[in-house]
């Protein structure tokens, strides 16, 4: 009897083990082609050699690499020395990204906190607010700010008409009209965030602070901020990332001098000019660079919190 | 304008109104210099209103509030030189327990050194310098009230305020601490002012005790003024347990007043002001200040018989129904010395009071 008793119970786990794997097979299969597979592709092209017009052919090379970090002079037969170009590009990405960054969060933080402290009902017809734009085309919008920010637009003109400026202040094509679009297609990835944290945040906490002698920027410094951490932190990178590899922006606001990684990459695939496998390392590397990136960012915050 | 060093917070016909709902009606009371001052009444009674008025976090729509002589109701809280601990202590979870004490001493512009000094030994008087390091998350629910009681006392404030500090404890911690508030306030000299709605706490605690409902001030006055001579049927019903019952004054006389409690139970009280023949009142009578005997004992005891014993611990409460009147509850003290004798259910017995027991209330 007890052997039976316990067959049962194994037939019972067993069917338990079966259905689990079955209700866990979307999950990894999504995980697997969406995520997994492409990643795999990206990461074969980019030791492959290139076919001249587009397309891989079939033979390990590290060519691609090789391109991206040292140049061997026009027909490849000189001494390598560093390339520039390339890392030149994704620096001033980085720059541009973070810029675009740093703007968001001096304007989604006080957004953010705005909308947290309004009434509770109030609430969800701010945070409304803020992401109807979003349902607009992001290329849609990126040529909207275009429009916005050129001499002739209604920036220009408006601060020309009420004297603050004499002449157009000419800011598209150049890195601050990158900027501003970079900021302007991600700032709700900012705000959100924030604002969940904020909406979390015990304000008696503040109270506490100006209780005991903290004027308002002493309470925002010491008290609300870093309580508000993980939300910043959260908003930055969802911002700094999806703008490190945006080419909308740069392409569209910016000019030659605004080159970014994304505009690179996607000029690597694109008609018959492209190089395949030079496009694919390049994203390698971008990959690598905001993976590096995150877990700077993930071994921070744990070791704050221990 | 009071000058008088003797009075710390002087609250001058301070009025709250949010709309058009008016939170606090005119209140006036001087709190005096080193004094546990209580302010107690049930939720919604506009206390903690005044106490956060007094703090700083909410404007005082009418009236004035003065700190030892000075207005402080339009300064922000940061320019009080006043301390709060809050209900629910509002530790700084990022920061641990020293620099959480140390942080009001920090933003006064203390060196690094006099702010870890000070801090610690404001931990010392709580007894929590091992916790130093810790994060408040990682302490107990008592030992985040003292690392709060801690922190609002490291800025040697003028006055502290105590918002229901002690109600998120369990009773026995509640009861310990209840002795160290006091005996710090005896070490630190402060003034300590404290709301609470539990009545026991007040009395155990304070020097002087403001009672307070539907943002009125009903009495003010030490624990046993309070508790003997409530001037109104709120205090009387809300401190302690108290036979309040609905009276008719037949005649008042040489100071004494006779009243009809119903059926043919009548009784003689001390006459109050106001309160003249044909007047119908209350009367609070406490149940520990009343007695069973077989018999009367004099013209002021009642006829009625027991209903129900029930057994408290310290205490035997015996509930009495008087026939054609209302019903008693009588308490006395579990113990062979105690006052009275065990009556059974259905026993015929006598109420009889002390001299003072019963008193006649104003509305």
């Amino acid at each position: 009897m007890a052997g039976g008793g316990a067959t049962g119970g194994s037939v019972q786990s067993e069917t338990y083990r079966e259905a689990r794997t079955l209700l866990l097979l979307p999950a990894w299969v999504t995980l697997g082609l969406l995520t997994l597979a492409p990643l795999m592709i990206m990461l074969i092209y980019s030791f492959l050699t290139k076919e001249f017009r587009g397309g891989v052919i079939w033979e390990f090379s590290l060519e691609a690499y090789d391109q991206f970090f040292f140049d061997r002079g026009l027909f490849g037969d000189e001494p390598p020395k560093i390339e520039w170009t390339y890392i030149g590009i994704f620096w001033r990405s980085i720059w541009q990204a973070g810029a675009a960054t740093i703007l968001s969060l001096l304007i989604g933080f006080p957004t953010a906190y705005f909308i947290a402290t309004r009434p509770e009902r109030q609430r969800a017809l701010w945070v409304f607010l803020v992401t109807i734009p979003y349902w607009v085309n992001l290329l849609i919008r990126t040529v909207s700010m275009k429009f916005l920010l050129r001499d002739e637009g209604p920036l220009n003109d408006g601060l020309m008409s009420i004297g603050l400026i004499s002449e157009p202040l000419g800011i598209v094509n150049t890195n601050l009209a990158v900027q501003l679009g970079l900021f302007y297609s991600y700032l709700p990835f900012m705000v959100l965030p924030i604002y969940a944290a904020v909406e979390r945040y015990n304000f008696a906490l503040s109270e506490a602070a100006s209780d005991l002698y903290a004027p308002r920027w002493a309470v925002l410094r010491r008290i609300v901020i870093p309580s508000v951490k993980p939300g910043i932190i959260a908003g930055c990178i969802l911002v700094f990332v999806p703008s490190l590899g945006s080419f909308l922006a740069p392409d569209l606001l910016g000019g030659a001098k605004t080159f970014m990684i994304g505009s690179l990459i996607e000029e690597q695939f694109k008609g018959n000019a492209g190089n395949w496998p030079f496009g694919a390392a390049a994203s390698m590397i971008l990959l690598t660079m905001v993976l590096i990136l995150l877990m700077v960012f993930a071994r921070q915050s744990r070791k704050e919190e221990a | 304008m009071p000058q008088d060093t003797d009075i710390a917070i002087d609250v001058q016909g301070a009025v709250k109104r949010y709309g058009t709902f008016t939170a606090l009606k005119t209140i006036s009371l001087s709190i005096r210099d080193n004094e546990f001052f209580t302010l107690l009444g049930p939720s919604g009674c506009g206390k903690t209103t005044l106490l956060r008025m007094i703090a700083g976090f909410e404007d005082v729509t009418e009236g004035a509030i003065y700190l030892y002589g000075d207005e402080i109701d339009a300064l922000p809280p940061y320019k009080r030189p006043v301390n709060t601990v809050f209900q629910n202590y509002a530790l700084f979870p990022h920061m641990n327990v020293l620099d959480n004490v140390g942080f009001g001493l920090e933003m006064l512009g203390q060196s690094k050194s006099e702010t870890r000094a000070r801090a610690g030994e404001a931990l010392e008087m709580v007894q929590l310098s091992q916790f130093a390091a810790r994060k408040p998350s990682q302490l107990s629910g008592g030992q985040q009230q003292r690392v709060a009681l801690a922190r609002a006392l490291a800025p040697r404030p003028k006055v502290l305020l105590l918002d229901e500090p002690l109600s998120a404890l369990d009773l026995k911690l509640r009861k310990a601490m209840q002795v160290e508030l006091k005996h710090l306030q005896l070490e630190t000299g402060i003034t300590f002012i404290f709301v609470t709605h539990d009545q026991e706490e007040a009395l155990t605690m304070s020097d002087r005790i403001a009672v307070m409902s539907s943002g009125e001030l009903q009495q003010l006055g030490n624990a046993r003024e309070i508790y003997e001579q409530p001037r109104n049927v709120f205090v009387a019903d809300f401190i302690g347990d108290t036979n309040l019952m609905q009276v008719t004054v037949d005649a008042v006389a040489d100071g004494r007043a006779e009243c009809h409690l119903g059926g043919a139970h009548r009784l003689t009280c001390d006459a109050v002001g106001g309160i003249g023949a044909g007047a119908k009142v209350h009367m609070s009578l406490r149940p520990e200040r009343l007695f069973l005997s077989a018999d009367p004992v004099d013209a002021n005891s009642l006829k009625g018989r027991v209903r129900e014993m029930i057994y408290i611990g310290t205490d035997i409460a015996t509930i009495v129904d008087l026939d054609g009147g209302p019903q008693f509850t009588v308490r006395s003290s579990n113990s062979s010395r105690g006052n009275a004798r065990v009556f059974e259910p259905g026993t015929e017995v006598a109420i009889n009071m002390e001299q003072g027991a019963a008193r006649l209330l104003i509305d």
